[in-house]
């Protein structure tokens, strides 16, 4: 690991002794304001969802559609991003909560939080951007690293991936249960015909619940309510799968062998996670519909710390890497969104042998 | 059918959650409590009073309830006798509480908890109370503090406006330190049936300061052997009211409500805990509680006296065997309900938590 960049073992060693002071204090310090954040953020969350359902119902009028429609888009974001996400990564888990803790949660999105968080917290977060290891590569269907080797399928990439921001969460979904892997023998068909089964229940409950119960309460409004349900859905869709992209793909980020991770120290590990992540930089307001994944590198370091608290170490993440001359990879929204839209592009076509990333 | 219905509007959420948004007390899967006041009693002592929320159910006299407080954003759980009567008019309960000097939950009961505030209530529970049918005479020692699950029912018989026989021997510190001594001897004042027989270890400057015997009761209590008894206080009086009724032949006639915690015993080996459905794991030693343990991985564990009383916290054991702190004894087979706040691992333990 200590290959991939200027640094000595011993380096590396007290880099990784440094973040590990960061998170004790961090830990030492949780307490009643980050509480409080986190039951706000979920009071206003289920206020704008129950607010934009019943705006809707006004639809007739067209200005309430528009309003309802947003309230709801943004209630879905914040539910998946700054709630549900990190509840499930146990952010919150000190609070001793049975109401707010990762082993009792379930969010709206298709994926159940049991298979997300083997596929997610355990899977992406460890093997973070190391090919064949972390299926968060790619998804299993995009060539993001030019070291996966190359198929005629990856011209039509920049297409499907388009069409998979609009279904986000059904992809993965159906990425959670990996059906590759049984594909591959790894795991049983049973199993996997299993998690199917069960994301497809609970993608019923959902479907029954935004384009059947809600639009049938609409009464008069029914169309318009389905279709702001489902325009609240897209959206939330294409949020998560452009902030969930720029937090891997841009350009500047590293991918890993599984050589390169071989006997990985801790501070090897943080490094990794440094290596393989990028932040967006913007606004308050961008970090809390993020989920605060627009600080993906303190996310990356830190995964269980509360989200609140990532803005609040930044600048000391920043610091530590300029004085151990690492990169630090970060950019506005549109930049990122570009250079991670530039790279799925020039990857859909074969790399010229030893030309690197 | 309704709770069905309004379910699949708020999949993946329950009704409840949005209800609890709204107010607390209606939450059902949450039951929980509002403030209304905290009383001094003594210099150390407070009452809160609670209003509880929907699907509260009422207690009998006797009974503790386990206490949720948000202390620093962290949930704590701590279980007190109930103080009040059941069916006070008003449908308010309240605990009475002392805090502790290592009383960390309870000092923040006694000093910091506000009128307003929401905690969190576990059902009333426990096998201190009074027989359907009373005994003719009733006997009532009780010490400090111990006197809160009495208290409950001596509001309850006053309530009723009928007093029964009651002989009730109580042990404080000083007379200003009785907890609801103005209230106890307004009682006996009102009602001949009650008789109250305070008994001080600190009685002032001169005086020998005592602890009291079985025989100061016997002394003071001349039909003591013909009462159905109910004790409670510390380890003390406890240890030495059921040796006293057991060499009487009389064990059957005594009712004992301990609140003490537990002792740790040397550090025995412990093991791996793994907390399955948390898919969690940790390495214990053999003198920390199964409960601190988990509470320490930030698994969600019930709780509630954390001393073996009230059984708010038992646990399903899927695999190992544990160790009871009080006793020092080794049991425990896979499907057998434990009491993580007084177990122990004993080698490698699977919880269904």
């Amino acid at each position: 690991m200590s290959g991939s960049t200027h640094l000595s073992a011993r380096d590396i060693e007290e880099f990784g002794r440094e973040l590990d002071r960061l998170r004790a204090e961090v830990i030492a310090s949780r307490g009643e304001d980050d509480a409080r954040y986190i039951r706000r953020v979920i009071a206003v969350q289920r206020g704008l969802e129950a607010g934009g359902r019943a705006v809707m119902f006004a639809s007739v009028v067209p200005p309430a559609w528009l309003a309802g429609t947003a309230m709801l888009s943004v209630a879905k974001i914040l539910e998946n991003m700054e709630i549900g996400h990190n509840v499930l990564h146990g952010q919150w888990d000190w609070m001793r909560d049975p109401d707010i803790h990762s082993t009792t949660w379930e969010w709206d999105f298709a994926s159940p939080a049991d298979q997300w968080k083997h596929s997610h917290n355990y899977a992406h977060h460890t093997y973070t951007n190391v090919l064949g290891k972390d299926r968060d590569l790619g998804y299993g269907m995009l060539r993001v690293s030019p070291e996966q080797p190359w198929h005629p399928i990856y011209l039509a990439q920049p297409l499907y991936n388009l069409g998979l921001a609009a279904v986000f969460e059904w992809g993965i979904a159906i990425y959670d249960a990996e059906i590759d892997k049984a594909w591959q023998g790894e795991k049983s068909w049973g199993e996997t015909a299993g998690q199917l089964g069960r994301a497809l229940r609970k993608a019923a409950r959902q479907g029954l619940k935004d384009y059947v119960a809600f639009p049938l309460l609409g009464g008069p409004a029914f169309l318009p309510v389905l279709l702001g349900n489902l325009t609240a859905n897209v959206t939330r869709n294409v949020w998560a799968h452009t902030i969930i992209t720029c937090g891997h793909f841009p350009e500047g980020t590293r991918t890993f062998t599984e050589e390169e991770m071989a006997e990985e120290s801790r501070g090897d590990w943080y490094l990794r996670q440094l290596l393989g992540s990028a932040n967006i930089s913007g606004p308050a307001i961008l970090h809390l519909l993020s989920g605060n994944l627009s600080h993906q590198i303190e996310h990356h370091l830190f995964p269980d710390l509360p989200s609140n608290r990532y803005a609040q170490i930044a600048p000391r993440v920043r610091d530590l890497c300029e004085r151990f001359g690492l990169p630090y990879t970060t950019g506005s929204l549109p930049r990122q969104t570009a250079s991670v839209w530039r790279r799925i592009t020039r990857l859909a076509l074969p790399t010229v042998s030893a030309a690197r990333v | 059918m309704l709770t069905a219905a309004a379910g699949v509007l708020t999949s993946p959420l329950a009704p409840d959650d949005f209800r609890a948004m709204v107010n607390p007390l209606w939450s059902r899967q949450r039951l929980s409590g509002r403030v209304e006041a905290v009383v001094p009693e003594t210099s150390d002592a407070s009452t809160v009073v609670i209003r509880p929320g929907h699907g509260w159910r009422e207690h009998l006299a006797g009974q503790h309830v386990g206490i949720g407080v948000d202390i620093a954003g962290v949930w704590h759980w701590r279980t007190f006798s109930l103080s009040s009567p059941p069916g006070r008019p008003d449908g308010l309960v309240t605990i009475t509480v002392k805090a502790g000097p290592g009383g960390f939950v309870s000092r923040h009961v006694v000093r910091r908890l506000r009128p307003g505030g929401v905690v969190r209530l576990s059902q009333p529970s426990g096998r201190f109370v009074l027989p359907e049918i009373l005994p003719a005479r009733l006997l009532f020692v009780t010490a400090g503090s111990g006197v809160t699950p009495v208290m409950s029912m001596l509001r309850g018989f006053a309530l009723a406006g009928d007093m029964p026989d009651v002989f009730h021997a109580h042990v404080a510190p000083t007379g200003p330190e009785v907890i609801f001594g103005d209230e106890l001897r307004r009682l006996a004042a009102r009602f001949p049936s009650l008789r109250l027989h305070e008994h001080h270890t600190r009685p002032g400057p001169g005086r020998r300061a005592r602890r009291p015997t079985m025989a100061d009761l016997s002394a003071a209590c001349a039909d003591v052997a013909d009462r159905m008894a109910w004790v409670c206080g510390p380890r003390g009086l406890l240890d030495g009211a059921e040796a006293y009724w057991r060499a009487a032949g009389l064990a059957d006639r005594l009712r004992t409500e301990r609140f003490q915690p537990v002792r740790r015993p040397s550090a025995a080996p412990g093991g791996r805990v793994r907390f399955v459905r948390s898919d969690r794991e940790v390495v214990a030693d053999g003198g920390t509680s199964l409960l601190a343990v988990g509470e320490e991985a930030d698994v969600v564990m019930p709780s509630g006296c954390r001393m073996g009383v009230c059984r708010t916290c038992l646990a399903r054991l899927a695999d190992g065997r544990v160790r009871d702190l009080r006793t020092g004894e080794e049991h425990g087979d896979p499907g057998d309900l434990i009491q993580t706040c007084v177990s122990t691992a004993v080698g490698d333990v699977d919880l269904d938590l």
